[in-house]
């Protein structure tokens, strides 16, 4: 009996220390990834100053003097990503609430497991189809050049973000007690003055959050943005001219890099740049989330 | 005799269960009129054919006749819009809108456009006074109304149907989530309310019909059994099903 007993005591101690493991361990991993991106990231530091590489006009990281400003590559990542909120976000919302307060239920079942297909198509798949088919659009609507263009790549990452903006905006959307929506009826609100004037502004904090986790989506994402937007490592003037994305810089050079090189710390310090700006973004959707909660 | 509400051989189905049997009813104006009867009687179903809330759920067949004012409220080409404004109703959890207290009174003011952004000052405060909130509420007009005790909840889902003169107020359960002290209070303001306005109350609480109504009808299992003066129903009742529910054989 007495031995028994311990065996109990035992199995739970090392069931309770795996747990206690398993969830230590993500901490661990994300503080590693950290210390070793900051560790290479700045060691660039070293040779070049921090205003030359974030408000350098100029990425020439191969040429001699090697030149690291990564001023395009910020501005083409914001050129896409703003392009791609603009584009995302009302359908986005508009869809949502669609699908949470207006779609018969037949419809909202049929649109729900259309938009998990639309999340699960892989982006190097996306990027393939939109290089087939945006691209050569792009170019013959707007009479350009080329279609490798920041736009053709906001278009694509549009896509891409709304799945996340629609699921997580409908979720916060029925969240919202059925008996709001009542009353505003009742008082002889039409649907629509029921939606926007209570239904809404209830939702409002988890719509925000599924906002801005939209946009991380859209700042992270690489492999569709490199095979549409052209990689040209200058600012652009508009839209409608290729630029290249911070992302798309780290994957399409980090291959041809000498390791300890200048080159390879400065593709470690745009990854700091991204690291902060993602940083914020979730920080704000957490925020968002958190005031909905109280 | 007024009747303000009047149904004639109302039957109501929920798909192919039927919920309310036949029923032809006059509820008078300027009086305070219960619907009693046990669970799953039809009480909350008849109460929601008068402002037409069960329009909401799907499968729901309406046969025979309503009139608000001697107009047929089921007749096709009803403006939904007017007749709620003319049918306020209060609902059984107290659910204002989670926004502040001026914008829950306001709310119909606004969506329906009946009054100029000057006169929401007025507005507001005789609301707020027609169920005795100016005073505990004047300073705070601009907090949550989630923040307010569950009474005040009750009170102000009351102030905001009153901007747009409603001439029925239906109150489904209005007291069932809330303490004996703050049900008195919402009874009392009940008695208030009835020199201005129809109220139809649907409660399962016999004790409160009998303190506040002029009228009772009782529902059992969607017929109605028995409909008179309050006064004559809990004293002597006609029929001997009526008798036992009050006398709470069965509830």
């Amino acid at each position: 009996m007495q031995k028994n007993f311990n065996g109990k005591l035992v199995k739970e101690w090392v069931i309770e220390r795996c747990i206690y493991l398993s969830g230590i361990a993500s901490i661990i991993f994300v503080g590693l990834i950290f210390i070793f991106l900051a560790k290479e990231g700045f060691s660039l530091f070293k040779t070049v100053s921090v205003s030359d590489f974030l408000l350098g006009q100029k990425w020439y990281p191969i040429s001699t003097p090697a030149q690291f400003g990564i001023l395009p590559l910020i501005v083409g990542s914001l050129y896409v990503t703003l392009g791609a909120t603009i584009i995302a976000v009302p359908i986005g919302i508009a869809s949502a609430v669609y699908i949470a307060e207006v779609a018969p239920v037949k419809t909202r079942e049929i649109l729900k497991s259309g938009i998990e297909v639309l999340a699960a198509i892989p982006s190097v798949v996306l990027g393939f189809i939109g290089m087939m088919t945006l691209v050569p659009w792009v170019k013959n609507t707007f009479h350009l050049p080329t279609g490798l263009t920041a736009f053709s790549g906001a278009l694509m990452l549009a896509f891409m973000a709304m799945p996340t903006i629609v699921s997580i905006a409908e979720d916060a959307l029925n969240a919202v007690p059925k008996r709001y929506k009542e009353a505003a009826l009742a008082l002889g609100a039409t649907r629509w003055q029921a939606i926007w004037r209570v239904i809404f502004p209830a939702a409002s904090s988890g719509i925000l959050a599924a906002v801005m986790l939209g946009i991380g989506r859209v700042i992270g994402e690489t492999m569709a943005v490199m095979m549409i937007t052209g990689n040209a490592a200058r600012i652009p003037n508009s839209l409608f001219e290729p630029v290249r994305t911070l992302t798309a810089t780290v994957a399409a050079e980090m291959g041809e890099t000498v390791r300890g090189s200048d080159h390879y710390f400065a593709l470690f310090a745009i990854g700091i740049v991204l690291f902060i700006i993602t940083f914020f973004i979730n920080l704000i959707a957490d925020l968002a989330v958190h005031r909905k909660l109280k | 005799m007024n009747p303000i509400i009047q149904t004639r051989n109302l039957n109501l189905f929920y798909g192919t269960f039927q919920a309310l049997h036949d029923i032809s009813i006059d509820i008078e104006s300027k009086m305070i009129t219960s619907i009693i009867g046990p669970s799953g009687c039809g009480k909350s179903t008849l109460l929601r054919v008068f402002n037409r809330m069960n329009d909401l759920l799907e499968d729901v067949k309406v046969e025979g006749g309503v009139f608000i004012d001697a107009k047929n409220i089921y007749e096709p080409g009803v403006d939904l819009v007017e007749l709620r404004k003319k049918v306020g109703m209060v609902f059984q959890r107290p659910n204002p809108f989670p926004l502040s207290v001026a914008e829950n009174v306001l709310f119909s003011v606004k969506i329906h456009r009946t009054a100029a952004f000057k006169e929401y000052g007025d507005i507001l405060e005789q609301s707020l006074r027609a169920v005795d909130l100016w005073d505990i509420l004047k300073d705070k007009l601009k907090t949550s109304a989630l923040n307010l005790t569950l009474e005040q909840q009750q009170r102000l889902c009351i102030a905001r149907l009153l901007p747009v003169k409603p001439d029925i107020l239906l109150m489904d359960e209005p007291c069932s989530a809330l303490d004996p002290i703050a049900t008195a209070h919402i009874e009392e303001l009940m008695d208030q309310l009835k020199v201005n306005y129809t109220i139809v109350i649907v409660t399962h609480n016999m004790q409160q019909a009998a303190r506040v109504s002029d009228r009772s009808a009782y529902l059992y299992l969607g017929d109605l059994i028995e409909y008179d003066s309050t006064e004559k129903m809990f004293t002597i009742p006609k029929d001997r099903r009526t008798e036992e529910y009050l006398a709470g054989k069965f509830g």
